[in-house]
């Protein structure tokens, strides 16, 4: 037992034999800047849908920040994608092909499509410092025809990622595939709600909010209690805090959401709460999964089992 | 096409080769290695792969320490105490009471490749002796193929940016020359050829090895119904997989990939449901 509690095995330290305990998979080479594009994507495809729903309902408002923030999310996503290269100058390598077997492959199309409405969406919430009469009179319908395709694209965008993960090798990616994407999906909808709680707090991002946050922390609940041996990583170590933190913060915003109904700046800060929810819970899932990828016994222990499983009495 | 992802599969036609070459693979049989390194260096010398520094590790004779970037075979090195002394016609004791386990891994050229499965690029590629090849001229260095080997083969090269790894010696193998590590193997134990051929050989050996006496042998990726559609590389191993730093039972995961889009969508229009939901709701 850990003396600093919170760090304890949830299963007993498996018995398995190694190659001088060296690591079996490879963890992926990628830095936290692929935690980050975690978190900005899903910002991104919050805020794009957040747009959605005030263009369509009436709330200019919701409509305007939400635009500015996916885009201002889409460009960070952009920047952090391309910094995480081996080779960065060779970036546009991944459009010369289109592979269903290769999330990465599907969420660069998924990437570019989001970014070009998106960019649109928000291009046009500058229609009225333009001088021209005809732009003024143009940009917002393009801009609303965007915005409505930046919506429709969000959820792709919010949930490949989960796909990206979970199609490795790494043990507790892999395992988690079944809720990874409603993780995803959640945490996207908090951060976009935490947008919208900053912007313009009011009955759509509160609710946005509750649904969010229940996806996200009924998804991660799942990921660190049933996956036996590979949910391990989650609960312990580095990741296990984050996601830990992230739970706390997730369950603060909605609370503040929810009940700070008539101040303005709790809504804020329960937005921004939302918001640093969403990160933390990318980084500890990311980090989780590195921890699985570097320790052999989360490779051996579920494979011996596997074979064990398979083998007649 | 059916087994695409998953299941026994010649590859090549797969990829959509028409008239390719018999399959080629490596058969390494850990039985008769004598730990030369004469693979690694051969390797190292024809592929210009470049030095990765000196390492002192500790671990028996290796010095290398597993297949990486820049080491494209890597000899494993194990000291084991015997319970059970078999005399295998070595020179000196007859009945030592330890055994050294050797053996050169090396890329097993999956039938079900994860790493070419999520190549983004294209930069990875079948060839048509059903091999897997990057092409350094296309790789963009996006690390995905590092995470999805099921056997922490490929690696980015430090510095350069690229994934890296054994190509089989595809500039040698389409002259009909011998892949370089196995053309300098002493003993046979790195054995190139047509994989239906290889897999023959190989039910061969690990039978007289049993009927000599020798239990523990077994073969190692050589079955087409396992995880990975079987290995273009396989291996005749003294112990577990897991000793020797294989894993027991690898699985591509692009095995569940269908599954996985699936929950994604699932998740996708549980979002865009809240999001109807948030927006819709009574207003007050």
């Amino acid at each position: 037992m850990s003396p600093r509690g919170g760090d304890r095995p949830m299963v007993p330290k498996a018995d398995f034999r190694s190659y001088y305990g060296r690591p079996i998979v490879r963890p992926a080479p990628w830095t936290h800047d692929v935690a980050a594009y975690l978190f900005t994507g899903g910002l991104a495809a919050g805020s794009a849908l957040l747009a959605a729903g005030g263009q369509a309902t009436g709330r200019p408002r919701l409509r305007r920040a939400g635009r500015v923030a996916a885009l201002g999310a889409v460009a960070a996503s952009g920047y952090f994608l391309v910094a995480d290269l081996g080779r960065p100058e060779r970036f546009h390598h991944m459009l010369r092909v289109a592979k269903p077997t290769s999330p990465m492959s599907v969420g660069v199309w998924i990437f570019s499509a989001f970014s070009a409405a998106a960019g649109v969406a928000a291009a046009a919430e500058a229609a009225p410092l333009v001088p021209s009469r005809f732009a003024r009179k143009v940009l917002p319908p393009v801009g609303s025809a965007a915005g409505l395709a930046a919506g429709a694209i969000a959820p792709a965008l919010a949930t490949y990622t989960a796909v990206l993960l979970a199609d490795t090798a790494t043990p507790s990616w892999h395992a988690a595939y079944p809720e990874l994407p409603f993780v995803f999906a959640g945490s996207a909808l908090a951060s976009g709600a935490g947008v919208g709680l900053i912007a313009d707090p009011g009955p759509p991002a509160r609710r946005m909010a509750v649904l969010g946050a229940a996806l996200e922390l009924y998804g991660a609940h799942r990921i660190e209690t049933t996956k036996g041996l590979l949910s391990e990583p989650y609960a312990t170590g580095k990741a296990g805090r984050l996601l830990r933190t992230g739970r706390t913060l997730t369950a603060a915003g909605v609370a503040g959401a929810v009940l700070g109904k008539r101040s303005r700046v709790v809504s804020a800060l329960s937005g921004l709460s939302l918001l640093a929810a969403s990160a933390i819970t990318r980084f500890g899932i990311f980090d989780g999964g590195m921890a699985s990828a570097r320790d052999p016994q989360y490779t051996v222990v579920p494979q011996k089992e596997r074979i064990a499983g398979k083998m007649p009495d | 096409m059916a087994n695409s992802l998953y299941g026994p599969l010649d590859p090549a036609p797969d990829a959509g080769y028409v008239d390719a070459p018999p399959r080629m693979g490596f058969f390494t049989d850990t039985s008769v290695c004598i730990g030369c390194k004469a693979c690694e260096v051969a390797c190292k010398e024809w592929n210009a792969v470049p030095d990765d520094g000196f390492d002192l590790l500790g671990q028996s004779y290796d010095n290398t320490g597993g297949l990486s970037a820049n080491s494209w075979r890597h000899v494993a090195f194990i000291e084991q105490p015997r319970p059970d002394p078999v005399f295998l016609g070595m020179p000196g004791q007859d009945k030592p009471d330890f055994r050294w386990l050797m053996m050169s891994n090396v890329c097993k050229h999956c039938t079900h490749a994860g790493c070419l499965d999520v190549c983004p690029t294209g930069a990875l590629f079948r060839t048509e002796f059903g091999t897997v090849v990057v092409q350094e001229d296309v790789c963009n260095g996006c690390g995905y193929c590092v995470a999805a080997c099921p056997y922490g083969v490929i690696d980015r090269r430090e510095g350069d940016g690229r994934a890296w790894k054994c190509t089989m010696c595809y500039d040698r193998i389409g002259d009909g020359l011998t892949p370089a590590c196995a053309q300098a193997c002493p003993t046979e134990s790195i054995q190139y050829g047509e994989l239906d051929v290889l897999r023959e050989a190989a039910a061969e050996r690990v039978a007289k090895l049993h009927a000599e006496g020798v239990e523990s042998a077994r073969l190692y990726g050589h079955s087409e119904e396992d995880g990975v559609g079987g290995d273009g590389a396989f291996f005749l191993l003294l112990d577990e997989p897991e000793v020797y730093g294989l894993p027991p039972d690898p699985v591509v995961t692009t095995k569940d990939l269908p599954d996985m889009w699936k929950r994604a969508g699932l998740a996708a229009l549980t979002m865009a449901a809240s999001v109807a939901v948030a927006f819709l709701g009574r207003r007050r």
